[in-house]
Parts: C-alpha cells; sequence; structure tokens
C-alpha cells in the first residue's frame, strides 16, 4: 500500500474529500455572510439556525409532503429567501441608523429563538434525511472510490458560488449592489432603489444558507443544533479570509475545510480548533485578512 | 448622600434576603450579577463586545476545580489560581481581538472561546461531556463552607469586593481614558493614549472577575460544567447586561436577577422554550429597549426633572 508519512494514500483521499465537503458548507455559508456583511454591514448570527432551518424545510417536504430532493433543492431557497425578507423588513430594517452591533445582538436572538423552538419540537436526536437514489452508491474516479453524493455536494457548491461570485463581480446587478455597498447614499440619488436591494440582499444570503442545509441534510443529522456550531468555524474562516472578497470568501472555505481533513489525519486531536489556531495566526500577521482590505 | 442610602440598604437586603429566599438560588444570581458586572466593564466602559466571556467565565472554574479537587490544595488556592488563569488567559486571547474592531472583535472572541469550549470538552481532565464532579468547597479562613448560608456570606463578600473593585476601575483615572476610547478612538490616539494598552488592561481586568464568578459558581454547586464555556453562556452574559442597562452600575446587577429569576422559574414548566423566551427578550431589547431597565429609567427620572424644572 502506498504511503505518506505513515499515513495510506487512500485514507489521505478520503479526509481530503470530507474535507472538500465540509469546505463546500463554509464556503456557502461564509459567501452569505460576506454578502450580506457587505450590503448591510450586520454579521448575521442567525445564518446557522437558517441553514438548519433550511435541512428541516427538506426533510418537512419529503415526510409531509414527499416532494423530493431535488425539487427540496428549488423550494427550500424560495422559502427561507422568503423568511429573510421577512425578517429584514420587521426586524432589522430598524438598526440601520444605530450602531452594526445591535444588528449582530439581533441575530443572535433570532439564531437563540430558532434553535429553541427547533429544539422543543423536535428534540436533540435529530432525524435522518435519504439520499435520493440518482445520486446514492459510490463512484469510482480512478484512484479512489467515493460517494457519489460528496463528489455532487462539491460540484454543486462549487456552480453555486461560482455563479454568484459571477453575478456580483460581472452583472449590472451586481454592479449595483457593489455601488450600494460603496456609497448607499450616492447610489440612491442616482435612481435605484436602495432599500429594495438591501432586502432582496438579505434574502439571498438567507436562501444560501437554506441551499446549503438542504445539501447538508443527507449527509449530516438534520438536527436543531447543526447550525450553531458551523456557525461559529464560519464566523473563524470570515475573519480568516477578511470580508473584502466574495472570491476570498469561496477559497479561504474551501481551504480551511481541507486543512482541517488534512488534520484530521495527521493529527486528530486537533482537528476540531485547527480552524481557529490558524485565525489566531493570521490575526497576528495579516490582521485584516488574507483577502480583506484594512479600512 | 441619597447614593450612600441606596447602597446602605441594598446592602441590608442582602444580608437578610438569605432568610426568606432559597440561598442557593442567591449565590447563582450573585455569581452572575459579578460576571455581568465584569462584561459591562468591557461593554459598558470601554465599548468592546466580547462573545467570548464564558470561557474564562467556565474556564476558570475548571482550573480551580482542578487545583482543589485533583491536587487537594485549599480553596482560597483555588480561587486564586483560578483568577490567575483567567488573567493570563484573557491576556492572551484581548492580545489577539484588539487587532480588530467593532464585530470582528465580537467574531474574534467568539471564535477563541470556541476554542477553549473544545479544549475543555476533550482535555483529559475535565471529565468531557459530564463536567468536573463532587469539587469539594473546602474551608476559607478556618471557616468551613458546607453550609449554603456561610458559602452565602462569602460569595456576598466576593460579590461586594468585585463590585467594588469595577466601580473604583471606572471613576479612576483609567476608568475615564476607556470612557474616551469608547466615545471616539481616534481622538484619544491623537491625545497620545496608548489605546491597545488601555483596552487589553480592561479585557485582561474583566477576564479575570468573570474567572472569579465562574470559580464561586462552581463552588456553589461543586461541579465545573461545559454549559458555562458554551457560546450560549456568553450570549446569556451580554443579555443580562443589555436587559439591565448597559454602561450603568447597577445595571447589570438587576438585569442578571430577573434573568436568572426567570430562567428558574421557567425551568420546569418551559423546557426548551426558555432558549426561544430568552431570544425574544433579546430582541425585544435591542429593538426598543436598547437602554436597558436602569438606562430608561434614569432617563425618564431625567425628563421628569426637566419637565419640572420647566414649570
Amino acid at each position: 500500500m502506498i504511503e505518506i508519512f505513515g499515513v495510506p494514500l487512500m485514507a489521505l483521499y478520503s479526509q481530503l474529500m470530507l474535507g472538500l465537503v465540509n469546505g463546500s458548507f463554509y464556503a456557502l455559508l461564509s459567501l452569505g455572510l460576506a454578502v450580506i456583511f457587505g450590503m448591510l454591514n450586520i454579521i448575521n448570527f442567525a445564518h446557522g439556525a437558517l441553514y438548519m432551518i433550511g435541512a428541516f424545510c427538506a426533510w418537512m417536504l419529503l415526510s409531509k409532503f414527499n416532494i423530493g430532493y431535488f425539487e427540496a433543492l428549488l423550494i427550500t431557497p424560495l422559502i427561507l429567501g422568503l423568511i429573510g425578507v421577512i425578517i429584514e423588513r420587521l426586524l432589522l430594517k430598524w438598526l440601520y441608523q444605530v450602531d452594526h452591533l445591535y444588528g449582530l445582538l439581533l441575530t443572535f436572538g433570532l439564531a437563540l429563538i430558532f434553535e429553541g423552538y427547533f429544539r422543543s419540537q423536535f428534540g436533540v436526536s435529530g432525524e435522518t434525511y435519504d439520499i435520493p437514489e440518482i445520486l446514492d452508491g459510490p463512484v469510482n474516479l480512478g484512484f479512489m472510490v467515493i460517494p457519489k453524493y460528496r463528489l455532487w455536494v462539491i460540484f454543486l457548491s462549487l456552480i453555486v458560488c461560482v455563479l454568484t461570485w459571477f453575478m456580483v463581480e460581472k452583472t449590472r446587478l451586481g454592479s449595483y449592489l457593489r455601488a450600494a455597498t460603496e456609497n448607499p447614499k450616492l447610489t440612491q440619488a442616482f435612481g435605484i432603489n436602495v432599500p429594495l436591494m438591501v432586502m432582496l440582499t438579505y434574502g439571498f444570503g438567507v436562501a444560501l444558507a437554506g441551499f446549503a442545509g438542504v445539501m447538508a441534510a443527507p449527509i449530516y443529522q438534520v438536527s436543531p443544533l447543526m447550525g450553531s456550531h458551523l456557525i461559529i468555524v464560519v464566523f473563524a474562516v470570515v475573519v480568516i479570509g477578511g470580508m473584502g472578497s466574495i472570491s476570498g470568501a469561496i477559497i479561504s472555505g474551501l481551504g480551511l475545510g481541507i486543512i482541517e481533513g488534512l488534520t484530521k489525519v495527521f493529527y486528530p486531536p486537533l482537528s476540531s480548533t485547527v480552524v481557529f489556531i490558524i485565525m489566531a495566526i493570521v490575526l497576528i500577521f495579516r490582521p485584516a485578512g488574507l483577502f480583506g482590505r484594512e479600512k | 448622600m441619597m447614593r450612600t442610602v441606596t447602597y446602605l440598604i441594598l446592602l441590608a437586603i442582602g444580608l437578610l434576603l438569605p432568610h426568606f429566599v432559597y440561598p442557593v438560588l442567591l449565590m447563582k444570581i450573585l455569581c452572575f450579577a459579578i460576571f455581568a458586572c465584569a462584561f459591562n466593564l468591557l461593554l459598558g466602559f470601554s465599548g468592546l463586545l466580547s462573545f467570548g466571556h464564558a470561557a474564562f467565565f467556565g474556564g476558570a472554574a475548571y482550573i480551580a476545580g482542578y487545583l482543589i479537587k485533583n491536587l487537594e490544595l485549599p480553596t482560597i488556592i483555588g480561587i486564586l489560581g483560578g483568577v490567575l488563569f483567567t488573567a493570563l488567559l484573557g491576556w492572551l486571547v484581548g492580545l489577539l481581538a484588539i487587532r480588530r474592531q467593532g464585530i470582528y472583535f465580537a467574531m474574534v472572541t467568539l471564535a477563541l472561546a470556541q476554542m477553549i469550549y473544545f479544549i475543555c470538552l476533550e482535555a483529559p481532565i475535565t471529565g468531557g461531556e459530564d463536567g468536573m464532579q463532587g469539587i469539594p468547597r473546602g474551608n476559607l479562613f478556618g471557616l468551613s463552607l458546607q453550609s449554603d448560608l456561610t458559602l452565602y456570606y462569602v460569595v456576598l463578600a466576593g460579590f461586594i469586593f468585585a463590585f467594588l473593585l469595577i466601580y473604583r476601575t471606572i471613576h479612576s483615572p483609567f476608568g475615564q481614558v476607556l470612557k474616551a476610547i469608547r466615545e471616539n478612538e481616534p481622538r484619544a490616539i491623537s491625545l497620545g493614549y496608548d489605546v491597545s494598552k488601555y483596552k487589553l488592561l480592561a479585557f485582561v481586568l474583566s477576564a479575570s472577575i468573570s474567572g472569579f464568578a465562574g470559580i464561586l459558581k462552581m463552588l456553589v454547586f461543586n461541579f465545573a460544567t461545559l454549559t458555562d464555556v458554551h457560546w450560549h453562556m456568553s450570549g446569556d452574559v451580554v443579555l443580562m447586561t443589555i436587559f439591565g442597562g448597559i454602561g450603568t452600575i447597577l445595571g447589570p446587577v438587576v438585569g442578571s436577577t430577573i434573568i436568572i429569576g426567570l430562567e428558574d422559574q421557567l425551568a420546569d414548566s418551559a423546557g426548551d422554550m426558555v432558549t426561544v423566551i430568552m431570544g425574544a427578550i433579546f430582541v425585544v431589547c435591542v429593538l426598543i429597549f436598547r437602554k436597558g431597565i436602569v438606562g430608561e429609567s434614569v432617563a425618564l427620572y431625567q425628563r421628569m426633572l426637566g419637565r419640572k424644572n420647566l414649570t
């Protein structure tokens, strides 16, 4: 058997793949956070809870209405997006004039409400969501055999990330968005409806979280607690990458997923803390983050 | 004068209360009051929102528990050791966190606290998911702490000590500089203050007192638990402080009394819905009640005074 540093190559590959899967979720969630932060200057603490709701939404669609995975991939982001729009109109709207930290606190409160509610309804044990039949089973890549679904997750999240990047950086709508991020008053003076854009941006960011939730449902347990730990790691990812750029969020998300996977192979006890350690190191040498701009 | 009378009345209530109310609940409230006051020193008087204070609160309890239970050292050594440890930890975390501001500061502290959480979960001495149990209260200055009433007065003394320490800090020249940094950081820098040093010192002080609070709580309940290191706890202390009134002296005490009292009342009937209720209080506070109970009362009082002056 081929080995690298005493680790079988197969184990290395499979952990790398797992790392990439985790990294895909980090990338999707930090992408959503970055998009929301750019426009609203708010760190959405409820992002993890909304991701959890996305997973539950898919589970409920299947168990209550017999609506399958692929339909859920379309319907859930729409539902979550709607929830996001409601949150923005009803609550966040009132906080734009005060310190941005209040936005963090408000969304923290929302996260508690969502998590507590789902825990009281479903307990902490979690529900299972079966992998759709087409994506079930292994696939042989030549150098390794992996479950089809994992490959699908990596592939699909990459597409969504690239599409989002393209939309923000290359389209007309994206240029409005960037303009409104840079200078909302001036953008409004040019006749662009900034409050509408803010609302849609938050809705879009939340929809991304919901999308990630549906993808996560078949891999992880659908449980009320699935979002809360993840969101803290994603915060660390965001600090490491810096909020400056969309591509930064994607690259650091995937990169840290891989690093975490590698740590699991070479030194397992560190695997749950390695992201935070990297964050500390980045803070020492590049406080603004790897891709961030110092304001 | 009126202030002195108020504090004396509060002190008298504090001394008599355990004869009427279950002392363990009172001690829990006092521990959280210390914790919230320490947190308020940072948020209310230096303008730094730490989302990782549970690491100090819970972390200190583990260290003190280890010293007292595993090494069988006297309680006082456990307390001092735990506080010293949190001061060091606070210095390390603070050193990293003050490199960023505002929202990033909150995220960095949260992430570092999560790291401490994992260490507490996985380290061999902490008892993992079960926490560290059966930590003896021991003796303090020859006084056995076994009786709840005795321990209550010790905790009350600890609370008064911490409260006075924070009160003095806020009203010292150091505290004034902190307020200046909160109000306008660039101006404080241009006036020649080494802002980072002041922030760091405030952070270390706040962390140490939080650790002290956590150790007292550990002595009350005889165990150190993962709950106290969890990010929910960091959120709870933010809630107590905001609910009572950010930047007011008594606000955190009022806030922690109400929140802990409420949690205690709801624990049996509401179960998991407690989290939902706490979240709802959070949302309401942030939306329409940003000054908190004490802050709003003071504002109301001043408005009434103002009106009286006009007529």
